[in-house]
């Protein structure tokens, strides 16, 4: 091994990715006079929250009557009693003032007609506990991400944040249990670094690559659950994927719920508004997975529209040009694009599409990871914090609803710089690293870089791909999932007989994506072999086998730890269903509808 | 006339590359010439041509790359992210013009699709140009909001729809680097013109109206070199694929930089 050689750095904090939890984390750190480092695989602003296009969800009640007790409430419906509710309790007050400091940091908010920020329905967000229709999901136009990333970025660059930019972390370096710090690749000149920390915050996103049409980006691999696998820690929750309604049909690109926020209307074959029988109240602002297993019903029974009837039209030529000019302008700019489609004239194709993932890297409410060790089913892993779609806090449960996962990025981010500020003392010195850290990322990245095996990595990742997307779809059965676990397993073994044919180490993305598909498929195992797993249907996990939802036997959340082999084993955490505070009623469950 | 001197892994000349020939039964073929060059190498750039079956490939110019990278050659190098024209990852020169491969159709070139990294940026490899320059500008800048006025407490500071539109546009950018990569005057004097796409950012600020350091930004604008080297050559404009006007944003802080010395 020696011929790499590792550039050694000590931080008090790092953070791995640099998206909007990550940023907010970072700038948080920063501001709190913490030493700290933001690695990340991407140019800050070229991360995935950059394509978040809706809004971020705040009960301010700029538009109408609004109570975050309200958020709270829609939160755990629609988490279908999942969701932890000191957690939600947490994120929904937050809300106001997380959004009103990113108002105040300069992003650029649509606003009323009085000035304020302007805020459009989103799905499953009511008033007075589902009576009425809340506006609370805050918007930059459609591109709302993209305003809050960037302006994120900003403010990092205000506090004079480090930053290591296209440097891709490999793995934890971990000691007796406790997380020290991580190894990572710096892709322009291909040297290896390995940075100490007293804590490492993974921000590292979804692994929505896992599935072969998805809205995600190229690269949502998923790597801080990856790593976080290897390192001998569970996940959480993977079987909760969730479908967004309007991916662009064939692209794959989203098409934001804010359309449908706006007024948009589904229609099948017959020109029906069929979102009107599946949910006579919210109609098509119903949450997503509700309104995903109702295009897909539709379609399985003749009414998609197309030559081959198997997708759905959504329309917006009735809000007119004006509205769509205003409020739409990112979306009439996408769809002409990618589906040829002139929106102020004609409907848009869509089909359910994989969006985003519930599951993640188990935590508690302060951004702390979480396993299960014996009876203790809250054992803090030292030395290791996750923010964001990487996270499983829960506060989305068994489904998110829309405009709530920009709201989670921020709150939790802003709390794990919080809690680091309070734990971390700035300059405390820190322990020697073990001899042998780095070594296993480094046997990993030499086995792969000279890897002379017959398969391409492309290939084995689209086998993963076709796999996840036939048998762990919106719907789901026991034999479908069985077969899928078994075609995976075979997955795993291609993985073991990849060949590049990139040998060098400066931004060999050769290198990469193969480390990226190693992160991608211990996730798809745990996705599929969790669906397996959970004998129930429960938010975005719908089996045919047992439609029924059972609290008795599944009000709990899956933990599940992967093996190098894709053997997956499991236990469980309680949900929380107590609130954090006396400010808000805990909500208990019953009967979901819209 | 400014004199200046490309980086050896720009001095290009026409080396003949690698030919990958369609597969048979191809029934669409399209060739991609593609630049490459590789660091760790001893070999000068070249070019290598890829034939691709349109019948079997995606509409946009990044399909065919990652088809390409997926199933004929694992080693091209290119950058990539959201593949829906948002991130900004996938910026180069394609058929002579800098956009993005994820929203460039390959049907809008008539010939041979020639690919080619950002001009006049140093080549880390391939396809991949090294910005750290670029984002060093924009950093220059101060692209956040500063205001002497504490924001209110409990509420946003207030900004009429009219004044929100101002910013709408300019804040649209996406860092991209197709406008300034376009530049003449930036190929020439990059190292001190701040090039379009900073400018459009310092633009950002200037007219939002909770931004009160408009004086103090106009102030490090006023240089020979950091603003008036644009000479309204408008390639910016041009290459702009979020169809945002820098040349606009840049005449708009000069008439500013009038009106303060009338």
């Amino acid at each position: 091994m020696s011929a790499y050689q590792f550039v050694d750095h000590t931080y008090d904090v790092v953070v791995v990715g640099a998206g909007g939890s990550g940023l907010r984390a970072t700038m948080g750190l920063a501001e709190a006079g913490l030493e700290t480092a933001c690695l990340s695989k991407v140019f800050p602003t070229r991360s995935h929250t950059v394509a978040a296009q809706g809004g971020i969800s705040a009960a301010l009640g700029n538009m109408g009557e609004d109570d975050w007790r309200f958020h709270f409430y829609d939160t755990i419906k629609g988490s279908d009693w999942l969701g932890d509710q000191d957690a939600i309790e947490f994120m929904c007050k937050e809300a106001p003032s997380a959004v009103l400091e990113l108002e105040h940091f300069g992003v650029p908010f649509s606003r009323t007609e009085d000035g304020r920020i302007y805020q459009r329905p989103f799905g499953g967000m009511t008033t007075h506990y589902g009576k009425g229709i809340a506006q609370r999901t805050c918007a930059a136009a459609d591109r709302t991400g993209h305003a809050m990333l960037h302006t994120l970025y900003q403010q990092s660059l205000k506090h004079n944040a480090n930053f290591f930019i296209e440097y891709f972390a490999i793995d934890l370096i971990m000691q007796d249990g406790e997380c020290r710090g991580v190894v990572a690749l710096d892709l322009a000149t291909g040297t290896l670094h390995r940075f100490r920390a007293h804590m490492v915050i993974l921000a590292t996103g979804g692994y929505g690559r896992a599935y072969f049409s998805c809205t995600s980006a190229h690269t949502c691999t998923g790597d801080g659950g990856g790593m976080v696998l290897r390192a001998g820690l569970p996940v959480q929750d993977m079987e909760f994927v969730q479908f967004h309604p309007t991916g662009i049909y064939g692209a794959g690109c989203l098409i934001t719920e804010g359309v449908r926020g706006e007024g948009g209307i589904l229609r099948n074959a017959d020109g029906e508004r069929f979102m009107e029988r599946y949910a006579p109240n919210a109609k098509d602002l119903a949450s997503r997975d509700v309104v995903s297993r109702s295009m897909t019903v539709e379609i399985r029974e003749g009414r998609g529209v197309g030559a081959e009837q198997d997708h759905i039209f959504l329309h917006l030529e009735h809000l007119g040009a004006d509205v769509i000019h205003k409020r739409l302008p990112g979306i009439a700019e996408t769809a002409r694009i990618f589906a040829g489609v002139d929106v102020t004239r004609q409907p848009i194709p869509v089909l359910p599409t994989v969006h985003y993932n519930m599951g993640g890297i188990p935590c508690n409410v302060h951004g702390e990871v979480v396993t299960r060790r014996g009876d203790d089913a809250n054992a803090v892993v030292p030395g290791l914090m996750a923010v964001g779609e990487a996270a499983c806090v829960s506060v989305h449960g068994a489904n998110r609803l829309g405009s709530n996962s920009l709201l989670d990025l921020v709150v939790f981010g802003r709390a794990a710089a919080r809690h680091c500020a309070e734990v971390v003392k700035p300059g405390v010195g820190h322990r020697a690293l073990p001899a042998d850290a780095g070594d296993l990322s480094l046997s990993r990245l030499d086995r792969y870089r000279h890897a002379k095996g017959p398969q391409r990595t492309a290939a084995v990742r689209l086998a993963m791909q076709r796999v996840m997307q036939n048998d762990a779809a919106v719907f789901r059965t026991g034999s479908s999932l069985e077969e899928g676990c078994q075609k995976l397993a075979g997955v795993f073994q291609g993985l073991g007989e990849v060949g590049l044919e990139d040998r060098s180490l400066v931004f060999n993305t050769d290198l990469i994506e193969t480390l990226e598909l190693e992160n991608l498929l211990l996730q798809a195992a745990a996705t599929i072999h969790s669906a397996r797993n959970r004998t129930e249907s429960r938010g975005a996990h719908a089996r045919e086998d047992f439609p029924e939802r059972d609290d008795e036997q599944w009000m709990k959340h899956t933990l599940a730890w992967v093996g190098g082999d894709g053997q997956v084993c499991f236990d469980y955490r309680p949900v929380q269903l107590q609130t954090l505070t006396a400010d808000v009623e805990a909500v208990p469950p019953k009967a979901r509808t819209y | 006339m400014a004199e200046f001197s490309l980086p050896p892994e720009s001095r290009f000349k026409e080396v003949p590359g690698r030919k990958h020939a369609a597969p048979e039964g191809a029934s669409r073929v399209k060739t991609f010439r593609i630049y490459r060059w590789d660091p760790d190498g001893t070999e000068k750039p070249r070019v290598d041509n890829y034939e691709i079956d349109l019948d079997r490939c995606g509409p946009m110019v990044l399909d065919a790359l990652i088809k390409i990278k997926n199933e004929v050659d694992s080693s091209l190098t290119f950058r990539r992210s959201c593949r829906e024209g948002i991130c900004g990852s996938c910026a180069m020169n394609i058929d002579g013009v800098n956009t993005l491969a994820c929203t460039k159709p390959i049907e809008d070139v008539r010939k041979d699709v020639n690919i080619f990294p950002l001009p006049h940026m140093p080549v880390i490899k391939d396809l991949v140009p090294d910005l750290t320059h670029f984002y060093a500008q924009y950093a220059s800048i101060k692209p956040w909001l500063q205001a002497r006025t504490p924001a209110p407490p409990d509420r946003e500071r207030a900004q009429s729809p009219e004044d929100q539109e101002k910013i709408d546009g300019p804040s649209a950018c996406i860092l991209c680097a197709c406008c300034s990569t376009s530049c003449p005057s930036y190929w020439w004097n990059g190292d001190r013109y701040l090039g379009p796409a900073a400018l459009l950012a310092a633009y950002r600020w200037l007219v939002d109206t909770r931004d009160e350091a408009t004086g103090e930004r106009l102030d490090e604008l006023e240089d020979p070199f950091r603003l008036y080297r644009c000479h309204t050559i408008m390639n910016c404009t041009e290459a702009c694929p979020k169809d945002l006007n820098p040349a606009k944003a840049i005449a708009e802080i000069k008439k500013m930089m009038l009106e303060r010395h009338l």
